[in-house]
């Protein structure tokens, strides 16, 4: 942990990663635009992977705009905030963003046009005077969580034993097409660093980085006029090279310190913790006016779009909504991404509710996303091998997924992969890469799983047959002393031994 | 937004480079073309005539493999891989060579070294070099009419088209024209016999065959050979580790023996510009099937062909080593890859 910090010189140039057209201009010509208030609002009650909340709440029941409306599962700290005030019309399942058609429980609320904010609404105090515990179990309860895409719980990121020496804001979004970080740095600057120093406080650290892109000089410009202003010197600045996955937060950890996340593990173990601008926004507004988190900023844009622009939205609003902000559809038959060309989800439809991990709607005209083309076998041009963050040899991966050798995916670190898709990027054979790693993956877990009871059951037998050999070498050796008799012989040694130590305990 | 859900959603990455592999390759063709003109300069339409046939062959022979094996034709004729492989067959072989050597060489490339192995991206020896070499121990006197370039004084008899034509096809000269008269050991192959004759090199390379560093005409189709490298290198069909790898190898073992004793080794400079060292460098061992896959791996690859190249010019019984120095290197590949993997992120056994 003793590593010098490098995060003030020129950052190395990532060999890895791909330089993709950022098409990020075509949503930045406009300020942040709210969308209008939704008539109705989803709110999925599946929080992320093994996250589940329970409604607190009942259909017909009047709610507030953030009024606590679930809790978790697990506990019983409130996480799900309503995003307007009216009826709770109906607690059903609904589609929800996700891989495939995917449905999840989600409260329904009919707006009342109001948006009348909930009393409790109101700033806890000075964030500067609470408790760490308290500034987390706060962030908790207002329903923060990272709105990078990966929607871990803020408050969890910030707790934990391991020490933390620096915090990075994540600013560095290095997707084509998504510029809502960028935005947010670029009008909100001031709310970005004062919540990076609410959550220093929360981490007990007392460094924090912003991280952003080569190729955003004006929210460079915002952030470092936010910092002249400010005068904290715990906060500071880094750039890295404009560079898809650059903004990777495995990939930001080690181009700003070089230090490198061990697989399996988290940014913690090597004393560093993540978190993207907008949560850091999201955690100050909750601390200067009381709000927790009921909107996000989406980049609406693509050649399908009319005004491509970023919009602030409630969450649980419609897509279309968003669509309808942005000036609506160029054409009928696009294609819908949530997130970036690279990662990004495709989607049946716009009547899907936006969410805490929706950082885009990108809607391509016809032609402007590549369609599937012929494939050629894999000429072993290892590009995608340079390319790849994770230094994994995805050629190599693949012909160990095709094989399902679950071994030798051990052995070529396949839980390393990222899933950026820097490979199926540069393949010129067009091969699928990174969705069958990704199956891959959730096998070899399986597999992994398999392995360990087969190993506990292995062990089971095997106590068990030693057991029976002891038994039975008894039985041989002659009868069994009574049952009773041993019992009584057992103990009287015991409480022999005992008065020879003389401890009468 | 009705038709995106009837049909199967796609998966991400949504995006994908342009350059697909009948790019890559026909990049590979391009890059050549500047080499082709300036052969063809000083040695007259034999490259062009070798190439043709190569090429038909190699694509005869890919068809009749894919359809042996019921595999799609259309699509692998269509990736240009088996072009490349004749033309790069076609390169290896002097001017005048009988149009059914150059065809058998292109149909062993194609149907042994490549179809045999499974096909594109399977195959472990480069074809073109498989084919060359199963042609040089077939057929060692017919590979050997090479001609003098044309050169203002150098004596020159010359050939023309028709008349190379005709050879190639039939194997007749016109009259009061001898292969003995028309055909010119290469620089490479003198240095080798004469140096073998206790010659200094000096004195060999007072010989109007030999330019500033190799032969003359031959260093200026080594020159746009290395323009055409340089433009796939700037294009990124190819990378770097193996050309600096391959010429470094060669160099750095020339220099040795050159500064060990200058008048029985030729200089670095003449074996980087004979024969087929700067052809190799950027247009064969780069083959990426049959080359190595990592950085460290590469470089230590195209050092072997380098260093191998050497050895077999200097002290081997054939005048180039190239041919062989890839093959050599090709069946090396898989243990070169496994001891040269990189560390994946994150699983680098932590530091005490």
């Amino acid at each position: 942990m003793n590593q010098p910090l490098l995060y003030n010189r020129q950052p190395p140039r990532p060999a890895w990663g791909v330089r993709v057209d950022p098409r990020k201009t075509l949503s930045t010509s406009e300020p942040i635009v709210a969308a209008p208030l939704p008539t109705q609002v989803q709110l999925p009650l599946e929080l992320g992977p093994e996250r589940r909340a329970q409604a607190v709440v009942a259909p017909g029941d009047y709610v507030y705009t953030g009024q606590p409306v679930a809790r978790l599962e697990t506990g019983a700290r409130n996480v799900v905030c309503a995003s307007i005030s009216g009826r709770v019309a109906a607690i059903r399942p609904g589609p929800i963003p996700g891989p495939g058609p995917r449905v999840a429980e989600c409260i329904v609320i009919d707006s009342d046009g109001q948006d009348r904010r909930h009393a409790d609404c109101v700033p806890a105090g000075d964030p500067a005077r609470l408790a760490a515990a308290r500034l987390r179990e706060l962030i908790a309860q207002a329903g923060i969580v990272g709105l990078g895409g990966a929607v871990f719980p803020t408050a969890d990121k910030l707790g934990g034993s391991q020490p933390v020496d620096l915090l990075i804001v994540n600013g560095a979004e290095c997707e084509p097409y998504i510029s809502c970080d960028e935005m947010l740095m670029r009008e909100r600057a001031a709310q970005v660093l004062d919540g990076a120093r609410i959550m220093l406080r929360a981490l007990g650290c007392d460094r924090a980085v912003v991280a952003v892109e080569s190729d955003m000089p004006a929210a460079r410009l915002a952030l470092r006029a936010a910092l002249d202003a400010d005068r904290d010197p715990r906060l500071d600045i880094a750039e890295v090279t404009a560079k898809y996955p650059a903004g990777g937060e495995r990939q930001l950890v080690e181009l700003l310190t070089g230090r490198e996340v061990p697989a399996g593990g988290l940014p913690r173990d090597v004393g560093i913790v993540c978190q993207n601008v907008a949560t850091a926004a999201a955690v100050s507004e909750l601390f200067r006016t009381g709000c927790p988190l009921i909107s996000r900023i989406v980049t609406v844009t693509g050649g399908g779009i009319l005004n491509p622009v970023n919009v602030e939205a409630r969450l649980g609003a419609p897509l279309a909504d968003l669509v309808a902000a942005a000036g609506g559809y160029t054409t009928t038959n696009c294609d819908l991404v949530m997130g970036g060309p690279m990662m990004g989800m495709a989607l049946a439809g716009d009547r899907l509710p936006v969410t805490e991990a929706t950082n885009c709607l990108l809607v391509a005209a016809p032609g402007e996303l590549s369609d599937a083309q012929p494939g050629y076998p894999c000429i072993r041009c290892a590009e995608c091998s340079r390319v790849c963050p994770a230094r994994l040899l995805p050629q190599e991966l693949l012909v160990a997924c095709d094989t399902q050798d679950p071994d030798r995916l051990e052995q070529l670190h396949l839980d390393a992969c990222i899933e950026c898709g820097c490979c199926d990027y540069v393949c010129p054979s067009r091969l699928t890469l990174t969705p069958v790693f990704a199956q891959a993956k959730i096998r070899q877990r399986a597999h992994r799983e398999q392995q360990r009871q087969a190993r506990l059951a292995q062990q089971r037998s095997e106590a068990r047959n030693a057991r029976l050999a002891a038994a039975e070498k008894r039985y041989a050796d002659g009868p069994a002393p009574d049952a009773g008799e041993a019992a009584l012989t057992d103990l009287l040694a015991r409480v022999e031994q005992r008065d020879e130590r003389g401890d009468g305990g | 937004m009705n038709a995106a859900m009837a049909a199967e959603l796609r998966r991400a990455p949504h995006l994908r480079t342009p350059v697909s592999v009948p790019v890559l390759m026909r990049r590979v063709l391009y890059a050549l073309v500047p080499a082709l003109l300036a052969y063809t300069w000083f040695f007259g339409f034999g490259l062009v005539f070798n190439i043709a046939a190569a090429v038909a062959a190699a694509l005869a022979t890919e068809a009749a493999c894919l359809r042996l094996q019921r595999r799609p034709i259309a699509i692998a004729l269509s990736d240009y891989s088996a072009v490349v492989t004749g033309v790069l067959l076609a390169f290896a072989l002097p001017p005048l060579t009988p149009w059914w050597i150059t065809a058998l060489g292109s149909t062993f490339a194609i149907g042994v070294a490549k179809h045999a192995y499974g096909g594109v991206g399977n195959n472990v020896f480069n074809p073109a070099m498989a084919g060359y070499v199963a042609l040089l121990v077939s057929f060692p006197d017919q590979l050997t009419n090479w001609l003098p370039p044309r050169m203002g004084d150098i004596d020159y008899e010359g050939i023309g088209l028709l008349a190379n034509l005709r050879f190639m096809l039939s194997g007749g000269l016109p009259d009061g024209y001898t292969l003995d008269a028309l055909t010119r050991a290469t620089p490479l192959d003198l240095m080798q016999t004469e140096l073998g004759d206790m010659r200094m090199v000096a004195e060999i390379r007072n010989s109007s065959l030999f330019g500033d560093f190799g032969g003359r005409g031959w260093e200026w189709i080594g020159n746009f050979v290395a323009l055409g490298g340089f433009w796939l290198l700037f294009r990124g069909v190819i990378r770097w580790h193996i050309p600096v790898g391959m010429l470094g190898g060669l160099v750095l073992s020339a220099s040795l023996f050159y500064l060990y004793d200058s008048a029985n080794f030729p200089s670095p400079g003449f074996h980087l510009f004979s024969g087929g060292a700067l052809l190799c460098a950027f247009f064969i061992a780069t083959d990426p099937v049959s080359a190595a896959t990592t950085d460290r791996g590469r470089l230590i690859y195209g050092a072997g062909i380098g260093v191998l190249t050497y050895l077999i010019r200097t002290w081997g019984s054939f005048p180039d080593g190239v041919a062989f120095a890839v093959l050599l290197m090709n069946m090396t590949v898989p243990l070169i890859d496994r001891y040269t993997q990189p560390v994946a992120y994150g699983t680098r056994e932590p530091r005490s």
